[in-house]
């Protein structure tokens, strides 16, 4: 019997990835910190913690505390700044053989069309991935990834400022994130990262005091899954651009779950905390089903689901 | 280094009310901790508790390493329960320890509460050079590894919130009553501490008006314990430093309160 090699190459857009497992932003560090426990080389990408023009110092702790099956986090996007980040940090990445995404967030418009043009002009960045979802920020802020009005405005001023693959990051916590993915589509994105954290707060009821400083933060991990996958369906069906999905990926089971919702990739999060090789189990498990299931070729996972 | 490695539970045996020591045995070879690292401990196999909780090593032998660990919450409820023979998940050690002691310099080693846990590790690894010991409690039930410091003949002075056993007040108010006392000598000593932030807090000032230098373990929550996620950092002179790895042992002259 012919055994034939099953193909886990998966394109977004521009960008080909050797295999669709990724790393979400801001849970694996700069790559650095987890280069002990898995080989970057077999990673399909690392997208590295959100990067700004100036560095950031983020909020006071405590910044995270666990919630069933998930866990909160107001980090701030606490990070060192882009030029530091080419400095200190690149060149480790360059080394290994795989997609480098950086990601990054303004400001304000201009602020993310300037740290855009700064980040094309280096070797050894393959793509952009746009942050306008964080929980932790300002009012202000977060029109950038609820209001389609700004996103439209603030993705058209980063597209005209880079060649790069442009991945725009969008939130959870809109009613409608068809009419988000539109909009991010609509202003040049190459493709959509699906989801970032959804808005939370936890109180210790016997010092009636919010566990984080902040009050309110992001829910990640397990307990987010089903919304995410629900949300990667609806922008398939709605955006012709790929999608990487995200939101409590923990096992292979997961990560096949989101591409059959439509994501051409995915990204691993809160998982590197529970297990740093959690990234390689779950590339060694897409393997495994492939192979049990007759399936040679991950795309044709993309979007399956029948309903 | 640190590695990802399953450990065998040997013995899990209440000591005081709520307090517990663990003693593993690595299924794998691991790398030896130093006094002030931790290991990062799962207690469960499923999604819940989701994350692994932060613990100083609190003694070392050639086979096993031990933990001593208050029940405080969720995954410390589930970790009284297990039994000899279960199996976790640990990873570790994590995080710089005490900085080696010098040679002529005479440690100061002080404790409040479970903070005792990495200084008993580093006053093993020091006793020759027969360290003073300051151990603090709220009260006398909850003064823990007296025993345990007199068999490696260290005696330490005891301070309880209550008055209940040693001192009425806090181990840092016998600290600062000894070096008041001693204060021609106190240029020859150097202080290893871990308790509660508020203490490491008042011990720096201590350590500053005495001029003495000073080391405090610190906690925070954490999610990775490898410097990834940015959720445990503290602010110090040089910036925020993550205690996971850049800790959690920081010279206390250099945070800012
Ligand atoms: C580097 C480091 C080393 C540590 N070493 C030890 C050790 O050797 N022995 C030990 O017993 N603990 C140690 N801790 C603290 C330990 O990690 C926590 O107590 C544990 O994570 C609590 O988990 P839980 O699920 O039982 O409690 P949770 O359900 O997470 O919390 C329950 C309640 O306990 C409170 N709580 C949580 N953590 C602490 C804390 N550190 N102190 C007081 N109250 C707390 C919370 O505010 C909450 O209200 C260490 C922490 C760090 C960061
Ligand atoms: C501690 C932490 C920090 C994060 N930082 C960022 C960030 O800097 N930029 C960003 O776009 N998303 C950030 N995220 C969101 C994740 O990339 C991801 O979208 C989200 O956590 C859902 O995936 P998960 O459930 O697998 O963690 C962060 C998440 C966590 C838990
Ligand atoms: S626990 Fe993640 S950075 Fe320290």
């Amino acid at each position: 019997m012919v055994r034939l090699k099953s193909n886990l190459s998966v394109n977004i857009g521009k960008l080909k990835l050797k295999n669709p497992v990724m790393t979400a932003s801001g849970t694996f560090g700069y790559g650095e910190e987890y280069a002990g426990f898995v080989d970057l080389n077999k990673l399909g990408a690392v997208v590295v913690k959100g990067l700004s023009l100036n560095p950031s110092r983020g909020n006071p702790t405590p910044r995270i505390v666990e919630t069933p099956s998930g866990m909160l986090n107001a980090i701030g996007l606490q990070n060192i700044g882009i030029k530091a980040f080419i400095k200190d940090k690149l060149p480790f990445l360059k080394k290994y053989d795989t997609k480098v995404v950086v990601n990054f967030f303004g400001n304000a418009v201009k602020e993310y069309a300037e740290a855009a043009r700064r980040l094309s002009g280096e070797s050894g960045i393959h793509a952009l991935e746009m942050n306008i979802s964080c929980p932790n920020k300002q009012a202000g802020w977060i029109a950038f990834g609820t209001d389609p009005k700004v996103t439209f405005k603030v993705v058209s001023a980063v597209r005209k400022a880079t060649p790069l693959p442009l991945i725009v990051k969008l939130s959870p916590n809109v009613t409608d994130i068809k009419i988000m993915a539109k909009a991010a589509e609509d202003a040049g994105a190459d493709a959509l990262s699906v989801i970032n954290t959804i808005t939370g707060m936890s109180i210790n009821i016997k010092t009636r005091r919010p566990h984080l400083a902040n009050i309110t933060g992001g829910l990640s991990g397990p307990a987010i899954k089903p919304v995410a996958v629900r949300m990667v369906w609806e922008c398939y069906k709605t955006a012709s651009i790929p999608i990487i999905g995200m939101g409590g990926i923990i096992t292979a089971d997961d990560a096949i779950e989101f591409m059959l919702a439509g994501a051409a990739a995915v990204a691993v999060g809160t998982a590197n905390f529970i297990n740093p090789k959690a990234t390689m189990d779950i590339l060694k498990g897409i393997t495994a089903f492939m192979s049990k299931e007759g399936i040679n070729d991950v795309k044709r996972l993309i979007g399956g689901v029948e309903c | 280094m640190s590695k990802l490695f399953l450990a065998s539970i040997k013995e899990n045996k209440e000591i005081a009310g709520s307090h517990y020591i663990l003693t593993l045995s690595p299924l794998t070879k691991t790398i030896k901790p130093q006094p002030g690292q931790f290991f990062m401990l799962s207690v469960s196999n499923g999604l819940d508790p989701l994350l692994k909780r932060p613990f100083s090593i609190f003694r070392v032998s050639e086979k096993h390493f031990q933990i001593l660990y208050r029940v405080v919450g969720k995954a410390t409820e589930i970790l009284k329960n297990k039994k000899a023979g279960d199996v976790i998940e640990a990873l570790g050690p994590l995080g710089n320890g005490f900085p080696r002691i010098k040679p002529n310099i005479k440690p100061i080693l002080i404790a409040g509460g479970v903070g005792v846990a990495p200084l008993f590790a580093l006053a093993e690894s020091v006793k020759y050079k027969k360290p003073l010991f300051f151990l603090g409690a709220r009260n006398k039930k909850e003064l823990l590894c007296i025993n345990e410091l007199r068999k490696i003949r260290i005696n330490p002075v005891i301070a309880t919130d209550d008055g209940s056993a040693g001192l009425k007040g806090t181990v840092v108010d016998a600290l600062s009553a000894f070096l008041t006392r001693h204060s021609s000598l106190v240029t020859r000593h150097c202080i290893y501490a871990c308790g509660p932030k508020a203490m490491l807090r008042e011990l720096s000032f201590l350590a500053g008006k005495f001029n003495i230098e000073a080391y405090g373990a610190f906690e925070e929550n954490m999610a990775c314990g490898v410097g990834a996620c940015l959720g445990c950092m503290v602010n110090t002179k040089d910036g925020l430093r993550s205690v996971c790895k850049e800790g959690p042992v920081f010279p206390l002259g250099e945070i800012l309160w």
